[in-house]
This record gives C-alpha cells, structure tokens and sequence, in this order.
C-alpha cells in the first residue's frame, strides 16, 4: 500500500474514531470539551494533534472499565498489565477486537516467514498478561501448530521443544538465554533442534543480546513490540530484515513526540512514541503516551513492506523498572514500604542481571527503635518485606536491611535506581 | 545483677567496624569483651565496655544504631569443665540461651562467660541459688 493510500484509510477512521469516543467514553468527551475540540474538528489524520492524550495515570483512574465504548455485553475478554499494584491497566476486547489482534499478531509471525507447517512454541506466560493469548491467537491465525507451554518450568520446555520439533520460539529474550544455559547444562545442543526463528519482547533488550540469542540458539531473533494499553503484543515487529519494527499502523497510529514540549519531533529524531488506536472497538485510546523512546527510520525496507519502522526501543521517559517482563515503578515499591512496620520508607534498588535472570535488591532502612539485638528479628523483618513486594507486586525481591539515614537522601530527584544490567 | 551490654546495627560494608572502634577510642572507651555476629546482609555488634552509658551516648551521637541489651556474666574457673558446670545448671533451670560469648580475666585465673537469656530478669531469678558467681557491672567493667 502506497503512503498516500495509508493515510486516506488512516484519516477516514480517524474521523470516525473522534466521533465514537466523544459519543461513548465520558472521560474523552470531557478531555475534548476542555481542549475546545469537537469530532467535527477531526477531518483527516492531519488534526490528530488536537485530540487529547491519553497516559497509564489517566487509565489507572478510570479502572477498570472507565474507557470502554461499547456495552459491556459486547466485551469478551480482559486483559491487564503485569505486576501493578491496585490498579492495572486495562484492556477490554470485544470479538471485533480479538479478530483484529489476531490478524496482527498473524503479521507479526509472518514477519518471521511462519506458514501452517510450522510449530510455534509459546513461552510467553498465559493468563491476564497479553504476550501468552497474543501469540496463541496469530498462531492460530495463521493455522500453525501452537505448543501452548506458557512461562517457567524450564527442564519441561526443552523436552517438548525437542519431542514436538518447534520451529519457532517466543518468550521474553532474558528467558530464552537461561533456556540455553539450561539446554547446555543438560547436553541439549540448539543444532539438533528444529527452531529457526524465535519472537522476543515484553522487556528490553540490545543488538548485543540478539547475537548472543542468535548464536546460542542457532536462530533468527526478531524483537517485536506491544503494550496492554493498545492491544499487547502485535503494535509492530521486526522482519527478517531485522532493520526496525514496521508498526501496523493501519491500526495503530505512530506518533513521536517529544516528552517536554509535547510536539512532535523533527523526521528522524527521537522522542517519546504515543499512539492511538485506531480501529479498537471495546477500549479504543486516543494518543497514548507510551514513554518508550525511540525514532522513526528513514527510507524503504529491503523486505518490500511499506508500514513505517520504528528503531528498537532506545529507553524510556519515566523511570519504569521491567524485571523478568514485569513493569515496576520505584513509587510502587515506596508505597509497599511505607505500609511496613520496622523499616523507614527510605530504599535504593539494586538491579542485577545474574545468568541472564534479572534480580532485583530492594535496600531498606531499619527503623532506629526496631533494632533488637537478634539477628533473628531482623531477618524476620526481612521476610516480612519480601512476603509484601511479592503480594502487591508479583516480584521476587531480596530485601537487604540498611543501617538508618545510610541511603543516600538528595534535594528533589533522589537516585532510587541502580542498574548494573548490562543488556 | 544483670550487665548492660552495647548492641550496634552494622550494615554489611567495609570499615563499618573500624568506624565504631574509633568512636570509641576517641572517648577512651575501653572494651572488655566484644562478639560479632552476622547474616548475609548485616551485622550485630555486642560490645561489654567500662562505660556503657557513655558508650551509648557517643556511639549514638555518631549515627550508630545502638541499644542496651542485658546479659548476665557469670565467672568460672579458667579450666576443663568450667563452662559445662553452668551449663548443667542452665539446662536444669530451664532456660533458654539466646546466645553466649566468653573471655579470659587478666588478672586472676577465670573466664567470664556473658549470657543472653529472654529475660535477664526470670534468669537471675532462676540462677541466684545454684553457687554460681554471677558478676555485676562494677566487677565486670573494672576489672
């Protein structure tokens, strides 16, 4: 499709977008009445700057079902983010909807050359997070065998991956390093197998990582891209190429702009990626503040697609943690903290990446009067404030015990986050 | 009866217990008899001084996370079969040993041993009547 062609589709629905949202979601009509904007204003994809934008606060406060445009019989299946604290975020899929994440995650395989034949074994974790049913639904798509195997159990995954001969692997990239360090402790060699290409996302990685999966695993890494908030995975992935995700934009509308100004960027440079939905039915978005940063790539793409390619992610603009694919805010962790007794709600996290696997050191200030004299009671206290990170936030921390006013307190930003990963 | 023992918090970071020492020394704090314990993360020190109040006051005007701790010192004869008399009267009284640490008198032929019962209190209640020589402060801290 030309690009003149892709924007007469993108204005037309649009236009219609503008107009359900105001007509169906009170949260947008109001935001576009404050703005001065109508769903006349909107007459192609041109004035998609005067709509308002959308960010996680703006969907954690209307959780849970404060964005949804259709009634609530229409909905079929929800899905929220992974790992968040009292209020996730959202999504709400009607049957239209899960057609159409089909249909891109369908794309995103074929990206990869995956055809009927092939055997995909899906590693990513099934339930409320979208990267296990995301998948399954493209594989099933396209009428490829899925090994629906979800997440973990390690030992189990390279026993199917060899008895049923997959030919193709997804999971998140730090996973299927440990998968291989697995493989080569139990004298399992990745040359023997089947697997040729293998889909990686849901948490960062870098080019250094992907000739380390390549190498390892004896396949074609392809890193591919989605969040909760506009579907889960299927929002853009790389081809074979391997030269920048192509964005299905034909339903989700890029934009980069940058994070201070809000305006969009200069072609090419980087800023922070929103995005709008813009044929979702049950929670369509408008401008989706991401705070991924990334650019947009110049020029045309060897594989003779023509939807605009996004460079991988460069960072983000918040201070958003993803350990093991699970999305932490330090302010989360603040907010466990500061409920428990014994400790002050001082901390600095500590993030490594040990045999491929991130872990995560929460250090917290013991609390003057608490100390005891017995080991035994600090390290309960320990327990205790690894019992509650794992309860409110779904994430194995270790809980080091610091001495009081030892953490390091600054004037405004405090560094809260040391990151030794090298990825 | 009971003595005043110095517990100090040490996180898990070197020269952490050259800070202490020096805090010390800088007040002529004189040290009887010290036992470091630790976990994987932190570190207790526990301290018998000659003047635990004072001890307490600097260490804490330092940034220390400091408490008092009450232990019972009890002198045995410096030889085999000193620590094992005490200990059957202990097991036999029915009480708990937090924990215990030991040190040589300088100056006469017996090893002082310090005892962290639950209750410093409900021990020396239990203990006073077995012959054993439970020491006070005075005694310990200035010998």
């Amino acid at each position: 499709m030309s690009p003149d062609e892709t924007q007469s589709i993108q204005s037309e629905q649009l236009v219609q977008l503008a107009k359900k949202v105001y007509d169906t979601v009170p949260f947008y009509q109001k935001r576009m009445n404050e703005l001065g904007v109508t769903p006349g204003d909107i007459k192609s994809i041109a004035d998609i700057s005067k709509l308002p934008f959308t960010s996680k606060d703006d969907m954690r406060e209307t959780y849970p079902l404060g964005l949804l445009a259709v009634d609530q019989t229409e909905i079929v299946e929800v899905h929220t983010s992974s790992g968040t604290t009292g209020k996730p975020v959202v999504d709400a899929y009607t049957i239209d909807d899960i057609d159409l994440w089909s249909e891109v995650m369908a794309r995103t395989l074929g990206m990869g050359d995956l055809t009927n034949k092939d055997i995909v074994q899906n590693a990513f974790g099934y339930g409320l997070f979208t990267g296990g049913l995301g998948v399954h639904y493209g594989a099933r798509r396209i009428g490829a065998n899925v090994l629906p195997i979800s997440g973990g159990n390690t030992i189990r995954q390279l026993a199917i991956l060899q008895d049923f001969k997959a030919t193709a692997l997804t999971c998140t990239p730090s996973y299927c390093l440990y998968l291989a360090e697995v493989a080569e402790e139990n004298g399992i060699k990745f040359s023997d197998l089947n697997l040729k290409v293998g889909f990686f996302g849901a948490e960062p990685w870098s080019e250094k990582m992907r000739k380390e999966i390549e190498r390892k695993l004896d396949l074609k890494a392809l890193d591919i891209y989605g969040l909760t908030e506009i579907i889960g995975p299927g929002v853009a992935s790389e081809c074979l190429e391997q030269d920048g995700l192509h964005i299905f934009e034909d339903h989700f509308y890029p934009e980069i702009i940058n994070p201070d100004t809000l305006q969009p960027v200069a072609e090419g440079e980087k800023g922070e990626l929103v995005i709008t939905t813009l044929t979702k039915q049950g929670t369509p978005i408008l401008r989706y503040r991401t705070r991924d940063i990334t650019f947009f790539r110049s020029g045309s793409c060897a594989c003779g697609r023509t939807h605009r390619r996004m460079n991988r992610l460069l960072g983000r603009t918040d201070d958003m943690l993803i350990i093991r694919g699970v999305n932490i805010f330090p302010s989360q962790i603040e907010e466990v903290l500061f409920n428990i007794d014994h400790i002050e709600p001082h901390y600095q996290l500590v993030v490594e990446r040990v045999n491929h696997l991130d872990t995560l050191e929460v250090q917290v200030e013991l609390n003057e009067k608490s100390f005891s004299d017995e080991v035994r009671k600090l390290e309960e206290y320990e327990r205790k404030v690894e019992k509650e990170l794992h309860t409110a936030l779904g994430i194995q921390a270790k809980v080091k015990l610091m001495e009081p006013k030892s953490i390091q307190r600054s004037e405004g930003k405090a560094k809260r986050i040391i990151d030794n990963r090298q990825i | 009866m009971h003595i005043k023992q110095i517990s100090v918090f040490l996180e898990n970071q070197a020269g952490r217990l050259h800070d202490v020492m020096t805090v010390l020394a800088d007040n002529n704090i004189n040290l009887r008899a010290l036992f470091l314990t630790d976990s994987s993360d932190f570190g207790i020190l526990r301290l018998i001084v000659n003047k635990p109040d004072e001890c307490l006051k600097v260490l804490k005007e330092n940034q220390f996370t400091v408490t008092i701790t009450e232990v019972i010192a009890i002198e045995v004869p410096d030889h085999s079969g000193g620590l094992s008399g005490v200990l059957k009267e202990i097991y036999k009284a029915e009480l708990n040993i937090e924990y215990m640490y030991a040190f040589v008198e300088k100056h006469h032929d017996n090893a002082v041993l310090i005892f962290r019962f639950e209750s410093a209190q409900i021990a020396i209640e239990k203990l006073k009547d077995k012959n054993l020589k439970i020491l006070s402060n005075q005694s310990v801290l200035t010998n």
